[in-house]
């Protein structure tokens, strides 16, 4: 470049920008600084921020693509380590920062890790929510995997003591923290099942860093827990600490406590209930025995065993209205045989010889015996003649053929 | 009677639930509630042996 050679700013800035663009070491610089004025372009999604320490800073942009990737939201006051290039933006003359990738500094690492493992273990259904198994309601043995010597079995023991004491503990003993340790506790759920002697399984430990509670996300640890046949429940670290421990057991409680709480009923509540249900049991039994009672009531209030004379007046009553009827039929009966001998009795009347008597005829007896022709009769018999109103005696005198 | 406490309150529940239904004599009545009546009495006494038994795991595994 000549010395003497006016430039435009816009010439200016594309040769600085081009001096820039053109030195390898700056197209891929990893930088370290702390994040501030952080905002976001609602619209357009690119991240704008200042890096900077505590003498120096610059002016950083992250465009939406690689924004989007990141597994972290950035704040201000964060610690970061981004990866880009140093250039110009021509337009202001300003030389700044082009993110490509930003972590966290210190934990970076392990977060990183985390995330990929978690996509990982889910990818390949490990956290299903379809594999989780129930939590048995009344476990008889519980199986708690946790340090012998850390507050976390405490708390368990204390809770599960309070709720329901009636259950048996069985402890494995295991270091929560440190290289390792993660493949123990997976040995000790192992072993669970392989014994097949508890219920329920609480993997407990409480609270501590990200580093500290790091072993609950061993990849081993995650696929025992998908392998058991025993329910596990989860109570690592405190409320807002997930560890893939968590997603993989069947259930997640947010503190070893809560673990212990979510394994067991409260014996109160069941001993209320066993109350409750024996109230109900006695008074369905009373209840039926009363109504057994009122039907006994009802039946011996009705009748016979109530007022047998009643029973005794209703048959006399019968009785007499039988014999009424009785009565009036006989008394039927009668007449008509009276009217039907009357009858007769007229009849025989009209045939009476008494009646041939009154018109003029006569009968003629002798000896008491009547006399029919003439053959019966000679001259000089005496004869009796009979007529309607009185007899006549006399002598007959010729016989005349 | 070898019901564990799960057992015992399911069958428990019907008894209960099948007496206050009360389709059913005076005798079945009293029959089912006295089976309920015991039931009651080992759920209460298996609530009531409140002592928390604690075990290392290794013991477990030397019993078996």
């Amino acid at each position: 470049m000549i010395s003497d050679t006016i430039l435009s700013v816009s010439q200016l800035n594309n040769y600085v920008r081009s001096l820039l663009d053109g030195d390898e070491h700056l197209k891929n610089v990893f930088v370290s600084g702390e994040i501030s004025n952080f905002t976001e372009h609602l619209r357009s999604g690119h991240l704008y921020l200042t890096l900077k320490d505590n003498t120096a800073s610059i002016k950083a942009v992250m465009f939406a693509g690689n924004a989007s990737r990141l597994k972290f939201r950035p704040e201000n006051g964060m610690s970061v380590i981004v990866r880009g290039r140093a250039s110009v933006y021509e337009r202001d003359g300003a030389y700044q920062l082009y993110i490509d990738d930003m972590q966290p500094e210190g934990v970076g690492a392990l977060a990183i890790a985390f995330e990929q493992l978690k996509e990982k273990l889910s990818k390949e259904g490990i956290f299903d929510a379809e594999h989780k198994k129930n939590i048995p309601s009344f476990p008889k043995r519980i199986g708690v995997v946790s340090s012998p010597t850390g507050a976390a079995v405490q708390d368990v023991l204390n809770v599960l003591a309070r709720r329901f004491p009636v259950t048996e503990v069985i402890f494995a003993g295991v270091p929560v923290q440190g290289e390792g340790a993660g493949d123990i506790i997976a040995r000790a759920v192992a072993d669970f099942n392989y014994l097949n002697c508890v219920d329920v399984i609480i993997i407990a430990r409480g609270g501590g860093s990200a580093e500290d509670l790091w072993e609950f996300n061993s990849e081993n640890l995650a696929r025992e827990i998908y392998k058991s046949n025993i329910p596990i429940i989860s109570g690592v670290g405190h409320e807002t600490d997930f560890t893939i421990c968590d997603f993989a057991a069947d259930l997640r409680a947010p503190t070893p406590s809560a673990a212990a709480e979510l394994a067991v009923p409260d014996i109160f509540e069941l001993i209320g209930y066993i109350n409750n249900i024996k109230e109900r049991l006695l008074s369905s039994i009373t209840s039926k025995i009363s109504l057994e009672e009122m039907r006994l009531d009802k039946i011996s209030d009705t009748g016979f065993l109530k007022k047998p004379s009643v029973y005794i007046d209703e048959c006399e009553k019968r009785l007499t209205e039988l014999n009424r009827l009785l009565n009036i039929y006989i008394q039927n009966e009668v007449e008509r045989k009276i009217n039907q001998s009357c009858m007769l009795a007229s009849k025989l009347d009209t045939l009476s010889p008494v009646k041939v008597l009154s018109r003029g005829f006569s009968i003629l007896k002798s000896n008491g015996e009547i006399l029919a022709s003439v053959k019966q009769a000679q001259p000089g018999l005496n004869i009796e003649i009979q007529m309607s109103d009185g007899k006549l005696n006399a002598t007959v005198t010729e016989i005349m053929k | 009677m070898d019901m564990n406490y799960e057992q015992s309150v399911k069958r428990l529940e019907e008894i209960v639930s099948t007496l206050e239904g009360g389709n059913l004599s005076l005798d079945d009545s009293l029959k089912l509630y006295e089976e309920g009546a015991v039931l009651s009495e080992n759920c209460r006494k298996m609530l009531s042996q409140a002592k928390l038994k604690i075990k290392n795991i290794n013991e477990v595994a030397e019993d078996d």
